[in-house]
């Protein structure tokens, strides 16, 4: 297993010429590890596809390089790189059937007659398409459709399999399964993968490492549990999931790795990594709703006064204005717990572990 | 109830819907009788001619066939030169239609509008050019003498040149509508998966633009089939059926036989129209929406960036110096011995010519209104109305455009040259008939662009102007003529262009009465008077862009300037 199977280093794309130009993708480097699914995640415009279609040869990088096993494949054609890619409108030939779309590149290929069926319709079994053989792209749905394209790169074994948005065509109950399908598949051939997306449910469901893209530029790589607990920015924080966002100032360090918060006054015992911060630095704190609890109102705590209460049945979701800071609260099994009404005085607090540091940073 | 029990009820409800709008059912009534005394009488006409020897019926026109050279011979040669000409008119629209959508060539603008320009100017300008050019006393004919040797422009060889020239545009229109069609991403699914550019376009391309392509060589195949004006000019002793059947009525008042060949030259022809609308169109795999397709393929090949360049400068460089050689002509003297610049042929092509033009102005100006509201009617009806006949009504309008010129003016002088029980009036000799044939002739095109433009207005546009409190009347004027309105104004400058330079049914109408501009020139190439053909063929084309401008202008007031007027469908 090569932690380096694939490697984006200082990836640039700037599209246009002269005054007009557009940086889509700015200074990229990513290193996914073989057998790895690595999904691209962000906003709308972030350059998700961009990157991608330079990995498969499409879009030549304004600079920087592509490693593939080792390789330099950064000026390799595209049809000469170890890469497919799972199209989001499927792109399948629609003058051709099922199978002659999925051994396509093996004639390519110049892969044997017996060969070539063999590997087929074991793909095709293997992604549920059997039977199908002889129909036109036409005459499928479009869960096989895409599951078609899905065989049609698979059945080449390519050393990297992109796929770009591959679910966004399908209805949302359909997503949910085929996104556990494709996870299953990839886990079961093994194959390294790169997968584009917008939804975060997506990324975090079907990943083994999130890239979080904005503007181009790579605002955190990691596992989904570390991207959703250790944001490692404002961005990230409220780009995935939803969080809440409170300033505070190191009032002083009590040792090498713990320091107390004062957050409006209030003050919090927090471990953190050692000599992380200095005394009296502002900090932003991020603190996600389902981690803040409410109590009755007491003295000397934090307090805030409720100014909507939702009842979604399997939680309570209250806003509480904490000194014009509107703070998200989501209650679980709301049946267990005290309900407020709007209007009512509460405390909130939280515990020093579900807090996440990050140095100060103005909302944008 | 029963399947045909439902049906009887629905044609009830219909007809009972239609007495209801009696204004409606009395247009529809007249536009049935219109097109069956305009479109189907005189076809029929021809048919019945050719069936009459001496006065009585017989059927040896048609046992003849295969024996005389009369027919058979021009059958053959139109077959062989719409073939060719299709052939090589559809690579070359091809080739030229692969460069602009799927090369990065550099001023694409310019070549596509070079390239479409003999789709305006009058098809036989390029026959007369290629006399200027290539013929006994032609500019380049000394320097081409000397390659290749003796040769004679007028003959199979010149026709295909000349016909590939005029109607390879339409191929590259049609084709390029289906290359454009085409989604880029299953050309790069193809690349990605191993394969070769060759082997992409091979395996990708080609095959989804296989029925584009069927359809631009049948179009070809059938306008060049078709066309009289170049070969008139340019056979020699190349006879095709076109100018046959006129020499036969004009020349030697031969109606049976001129008919016969005319019904000769409309068996193909509409068999080809029959394949490409019934057959063809429905084969394709690609739904031309004339919305363009995202990104164009970056990393060209050298092979394939060189031949393709080549053929569109080749090609573009043609029609520069084919319309250049009518603009240098028209200054000579006398062509072909003395060459001393002069304004005198547009002196004299004004003398000669001005009632011509005059004519040529009033008639078209005159039928062209009324081919486009005719025309937007019908296909309003045909789309938003129900009607028992509504798919014949579409079927026999849209018959004309598949009918060769010949064979329709033919059919005007049989049908309309006494009174008849359908329709008490003679027209030979009148403006009415060169108006009514230019209506009907030129409306098809009207309806297609009416089709297109009412299929896409979605019937909840106009009621969302409605629920926001618009009048019928006010949603008719503020949504729905805008959006119709840059279809309409299209078809109406494609029939103006039409009719300005129309000359294959036109020349058997005309009199000494009413005569019109495209007949003049032919009349002076007939004389060999080809420099002052050459003024009044600029004129002509000079007038078309005129009219073009000004009705861009228009769309562009009443559309909002969103739009311009695209002159082919
Ligand atoms: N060929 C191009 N020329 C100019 N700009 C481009 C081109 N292709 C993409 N862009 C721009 O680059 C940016 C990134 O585009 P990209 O398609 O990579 O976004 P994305 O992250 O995939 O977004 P989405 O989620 O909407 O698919 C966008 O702002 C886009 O407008
Ligand atoms: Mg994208």
């Amino acid at each position: 297993m090569r932690p380096d199977y694939l490697v984006l280093r200082s990836l640039v794309k700037v599209f246009g010429t002269g005054e007009n130009t557009f940086t889509a993708v700015d200074n990229v480097n990513v290193e996914v590890q073989e057998g790895e699914l690595v999904t691209l995640l962000g906003p709308s415009g972030c350059g998700k596809t961009t990157t991608l279609r330079m990995i498969s040869g499409f879009e030549i990088p304004t600079s920087g390089e592509i490693f593939i096993d080792g390789e330099d494949v950064s000026t390799t054609p595209p049809n000469q790189r170890p890469t497919t890619m799972v199209f989001q409108n499927y792109a399948l030939f629609p003058h051709l059937t099922v199978f002659e779309n999925i051994a396509y590149g093996l004639k390519i290929r110049r892969d044997s007659k017996e060969n070539i069926r063999k590997t087929a319709e074991k793909i095709m079994l293997l992604v549920g398409l059997e039977g199908l053989a002889e129909r036109s792209p036409a005459q499928l749905s479009g869960g096989q459709q895409q599951r078609v394209s899905l065989a049609r790169s698979l059945v080449m074994e390519p050393k990297v399999l992109l796929l770009d948005e591959p679910l966004s065509n399908l209805d949302a109950k359909l997503r949910v399964s085929t996104r556990l399908e494709i996870r299953k598949l990839q886990q079961r051939v093994g194959i390294t993968s790169v997968y584009v997306t917008h939804d975060q449910e997506e990324a975090m469901t079907l990943s083994d490492r999130v890239v979080i893209m904005h503007q181009g530029k790579i605002m955190q790589i990691g596992t989904p549990q570390a991207i959703y607990a250790k944001p490692a920015n404002r961005f990230v924080a409220d780009f995935i999931g939803k969080a809440n966002f409170l300033e505070g100032r190191i009032g002083s360090l009590a040792s090498r790795n713990e320091i107390v918060l004062d957050i409006m006054g209030q003050k919090f015992q927090v471990l953190v990594q050692p000599d992380s911060f200095s005394e009296g630095a502002r900090v932003l704190l991020v603190v996600r709703p389902e981690s803040v609890n409410l109590e009755p109102k007491k003295p000397d705590t934090l307090t805030g006064t409720v100014q909507e209460a939702v009842y979604l049945g399997s939680q309570m979701v209250y806003e509480v204005d904490v000194a014009k800071n509107i703070i998200t609260v989501e209650v679980a099994n709301p049946q267990e717990h005290l309900v407020f009404k709007a209007g009512e005085e509460v405390t909130i607090s939280f515990q020093g572990k579900s807090l996440h540091i990050l140095p100060y940073e103005e909302a944008h | 109830m029963t399947g045909s029990n439902r049906k009887r009820q629905e044609i009830i409800g219909n007809l009972r819907l239609l007495w209801k709008e009696p204004l409606l059912l009395v247009s529809i009534i007249a536009i049935f009788y219109f097109l069956m005394i305009f479109v189907l009488f005189p076809l029929f006409m021809v048919f019945k001619t050719s069936l009459i020897v001496d006065k009585q019926f017989d059927l040896s026109n048609y046992l003849a066939i295969f024996s005389k050279k009369y027919y058979f011979q021009p059958f053959i040669n139109s077959m062989i030169l719409g073939v060719l000409a299709a052939t090589a008119g559809t690579i070359l629209g091809f080739v030229f239609a692969y460069a602009i959508t799927r090369t990065p060539l550099p001023f694409k603008r310019f070549f596509r509008m070079t390239a479409t320009f003999p789709i305006i100017s009058p098809p036989f300008v390029i026959a007369l050019a290629a006399i200027l050019l290539f013929g006994r006393a032609g500019s380049l004919t000394p320097y081409i003498s000397r390659i290749i040797g003796e040769y004679s422009i007028y003959g199979l060889g010149g026709l295909v040149l000349v016909e590939t020239i005029a109607y390879g545009p339409i191929a590259f229109l049609v084709l390029y509508g289906v290359l454009q069609a085409i989604d880029p991403a299953l050309e790069e699914a193809a690349m990605d998966l191993g394969a070769s550019r060759a082997r992409v376009f091979a395996t990708v391309t080609l095959p989804l633009a296989v029925p584009g392509i069927a359809s631009a060589w049948l179009l070809v195949f059938i306008e060049s089939m078709a066309d009289f004006g170049n070969p008139m000019v340019l056979s020699g002793n190349f006879r095709v059926l076109s100018v046959q059947a006129f020499l036969q009525i004009t020349g030697m008042y031969d109606l049976s036989r001129g008919s016969t060949l005319a019904i000769l030259l409309l068996v193909p022809t509409i068999t080809a129209f029959f394949i490409q609308k019934y057959w063809v169109a429905r084969k394709s795999y690609v739904t031309v929406t004339g919305q363009p397709t995202g990104a164009t393929i970056k990393r060209l090949e050298w092979y394939i960036k060189l031949p393709t360049y080549a053929a569109c400068i080749l090609f573009t460089g043609i029609v520069f110096l084919f319309y250049g050689m009518l603009i240098w002509g028209s200054f000579q003297t006398l062509w072909g011995v003395d060459a001393t610049l002069t304004l005198h042929n547009y002196v004299e092509m004004f003398q000669v010519g001005k009632d011509y033009i005059i004519d040529s102005l009033a008639l078209s100006t005159l039928a062209t209104p009324i081919t486009g509201i005719l025309g937007m009617f019908i296909a309003f009806l045909v789309i938003r109305k129900k009607f028992i006949g509504r798919a014949t009504m579409e079927f026999v309008s849209m018959l004309t455009f598949a009918v060769p010129g010949t064979v329709v003016g033919i059919g005007y002088i049989l049908a309309f040259n006494q009174r008849s029980a359908l329709f008490p009036f003679v027209l030979t000799g009148t403006a009415w008939i060169i108006t009514t044939l230019l209506i009907f002739r030129n409306m098809p095109v009207g309806i297609r662009s009416g089709i297109a433009a009412l299929q896409q207005i979605d019937p909840s546009i106009e009621e969302a102007s409605t629920d926001l409190g618009a009048s019928s009347n006010k949603t008719f004027r503020k949504i729905t003529l805008p959006m119709i309105a840059p279809a309409f104004f299209s078809g109406l400058a494609f029939s103006f262009v039409k009719a300005m330079t129309a000359i294959s049914a036109i020349i058997f109408v005309v009199s000494g009465r009413w005569n019109l501009i495209t007949v003049a020139i032919l009349g002076f190439v007939d004389n060999s008077q080809y420099a002052q053909a050459a003024a009044m063929s600029l004129l002509l084309i000079v007038i078309v862009l005129i009219a073009l401008s000004i009705i861009q202008i228009l769309v562009g007031r009443i559309g909002k300037g969103a739009r311009t007027v695209s002159i082919v469908n």
